[in-house]
């Protein structure tokens, strides 16, 4: 089974995030990380090839973005997975839903014989979770998102997903893409040796040209015209509880007409 | 002479066959009349209530979409419907309220359309011709906004971003069907889907859902697994409940009550988080929230210090005595 599993370094959460003068989200080593739920998806991969059993199985660890976001694919590597590429150029600086799954959807056609696309679902900096779904549409395949439990037996994955209130189960054969949310499983967390086997792993770039993304800035189908941060909260007004802070929480509703 | 050709705005509307529309897409109307002439779709034959509520929003024309036998719960398909109703009305704008399927949907549609995608707005308003979408990111530390650059767009607009109104003249929301051919993916197979039952107390207190809810009351580990008083204070504020991702990991509520990045995250007007430290996860998840309110025994608590309002104290002893203060308020209104 051949797994490419999409991997993100977005701003961690606990870091103080924002925008770049050209409106595009600061990503640094310092405080950057693999956006938190792709580790989801890498163990996921790490179970679906356990639960393949013998055979040729290979999981790569796939990103789009610029020298920063190799961190994310290391972090991949060090988990399980056995190769790594990073797509980077220029011109795919910025990249909006649109540009972002074109741009892994070509590199996903270019690895070849990919039976099964892993993804967390959502990125926690952009929280748009529509990546997953346009790269089904983009490479034709059916989709298994928001995926809490997930299992494959006979060729085929089962998943169950709730949202929205309802709770659904949905069979998939492979080729799939299959977004993961964290309740899926537990990641596990790589133990020093595999830290050091990560080191010595090259990882693969693609340029756009190379993918025939030569025009990728002109698949954006939006762009980003103001980015702002917004002013501070003020001070808190705190009451201390001594028998009134009910009334007073009460109060406060009210005479602030939020109810 | 030259004349600017009024745009068609598509407002995807859901539940219509045994339910009255719900808040958001009424919203979502009241949006969509201020950026063109709205057509409604449906993709059930709608219902009588639903009808009236379309007419009363200004709604002239709705098209039924008729898939057959596909299974139009799978996003795909029911993105081929959207898709045909735009070619069909020839739409510039295909609005949808924010949902884990709609965006599904919406992306599928802006796929197959060659639209430009927009998630999760809280306003949308034509810029010499350009649609501007305005969304709050980062937990609701920063503003952006952003222009869809192609001809069409499909926009996904969150609950409680506006108030509901009537139009100025009422629509005569006249059905069209529209047949549209459509499958589910090949590969692809829904084997089981079941509807859960809307939450309701032993009183029979019905509650909006969370992730449309105008206000949220949640409860985390401060609970210690009692959220008698989290639903006493919701029942007397008609609120939603809300909950973190360890009283879900206790087994102390199910997970559709989660709030957090990756469970439902929401921007209701109103949040009272209760016996809630405030993890990074849970704060990306309701940071949006207009009014913050906490109530804590920790004066320290991250979620205190975003609050707007806090309460410190035993979330057991304040949520009751708000909830009776608030009910006693609602009575002497009433006798009043």
């Amino acid at each position: 089974m051949r797994i490419v599993v999409c991997v993100k370094h977005v701003p961690d959460l606990q870091s103080t995030r924002g925008f770049t003068a050209e409106r595009r989200v600061i990503r640094s080593a310092d405080d950057g990380t693999m956006n938190e739920v792709d580790e989801n998806a890498v163990e996921a991969a790490l179970a679906l090839v356990a639960a393949a059993g013998d055979g040729e199985h290979e999981i790569i660890a796939l990103t789009l973005g610029p020298d920063v976001a190799a961190d994310a694919v290391r972090r991949a590597l060090q988990m399980g997975a056995d190769r790594g590429v990073r797509i980077t150029d220029d011109a795919l600086a910025g990249a909006d839903y649109f540009g972002t799954a074109t741009a892994l959807a070509a590199a996903i056609r270019r690895i070849g014989d990919v039976d099964v696309v892993l993804t967390g679902m959502a990125a926690l900096d952009g929280l748009g979770a529509v990546v997953p779904s346009l790269l089904a549409a983009a490479l034709n395949l059916p989709q298994l998102t928001v995926v809490q439990e997930l299992t494959y037996s006979g060729g085929a994955l089962t998943a169950r997903r709730e949202l929205d209130g309802v709770t659904e189960t949905l069979r998939a054969t492979l080729p799939a893409v299959v977004a993961v949310t964290d309740l899926a499983n537990t990641p596990r967390f790589p133990k020093f040796k595999d830290i050091m086997a990560a080191r010595a792993k090259e990882i693969e770039v693609f340029g756009a040209a190379e993918l025939g993304l030569a025009d990728a800035a002109s698949t954006a189908r939006t762009e980003v015209v103001r980015a702002e941060p917004r002013p501070p909260r003020p001070e808190p007004e705190i009451v201390t509880d001594s028998g009134a802070g009910g009334r007073a929480l009460a109060d406060y509703l009210i005479s602030n007409n939020l109810i | 002479m030259t004349e600017t050709a009024v745009r068609t705005v598509l407002v995807l509307v859901e539940n219509t066959a045994d339910a009255a529309l719900r808040s958001p897409a009424l919203e979502a109307l009241t949006l969509a009349r201020t950026l063109g002439e709205v057509v409604a779709l449906t993709l059930t034959e709608p219902n009588r209530r639903a009808l009236d509520q379309l007419a009363e929003a200004g709604v002239d024309r709705v098209l039924q979409a008729d898939l057959g036998d596909a299974p139009r719960e799978i996003p795909v398909v029911a993105a081929a419907a959207v898709a045909a109703a735009v070619e069909h009305v020839r739409a510039a704008l295909v609005l949808l309220t924010s949902s884990f399927v709609n965006k599904e949907i919406a992306a599928h549609t802006a796929w197959r359309t060659g639209a430009g995608l927009l998630i999760d707005v809280t306003s949308l308003a034509d810029d010499g011709g350009r649609l501007v979408g305005g969304k709050r990111v980062f937990a609701g530390t920063w503003d952006t906004e952003c222009a869809i650059t192609t001809d069409r767009a499909v926009v996904t607009l969150r609950p409680n971003a506006l108030a509901a109104e009537p139009a100025a003249a009422p629509g005569a929301a006249v059905v069209e069907r529209l047949p549209v051919s459509a499958a589910a993916p090949a590969g692809l197979e829904l084997l089981d889907r079941v509807v859960h039952e809307v939450s309701a107390d032993a009183s029979g207190v019905v509650r909006p859902a969370l992730a449309e809810a105008a206000i949220v009351v949640a409860g985390g580990r401060g609970t210690a697994g009692d959220f008698g008083p989290v639903e006493d204070l919701a029942d007397a504020l008609g609120a939603a409940i809300g909950t973190t991702r360890d009283a879900v990991d206790e087994g102390w509520i199910g997970h559709d009550a989660q709030v957090g990045q990756t469970g439902v995250t929401i921007a209701p007007r109103v949040y009272i988080g209760a016996g809630i430290s405030g993890a990074p996860h849970h704060h990306g998840g309701m940071q949006a929230a207009r009014t913050i309110i906490a109530v804590n025994t920790d004066s320290e608590a991250p979620l205190v210090e975003i609050s707007d309002f806090a309460v410190i104290g035993d979330l057991h002893e304040i949520l009751p005595a708000a909830a009776a203060a608030i009910r006693s308020r609602r009575d002497a209104a009433a006798l009043s």
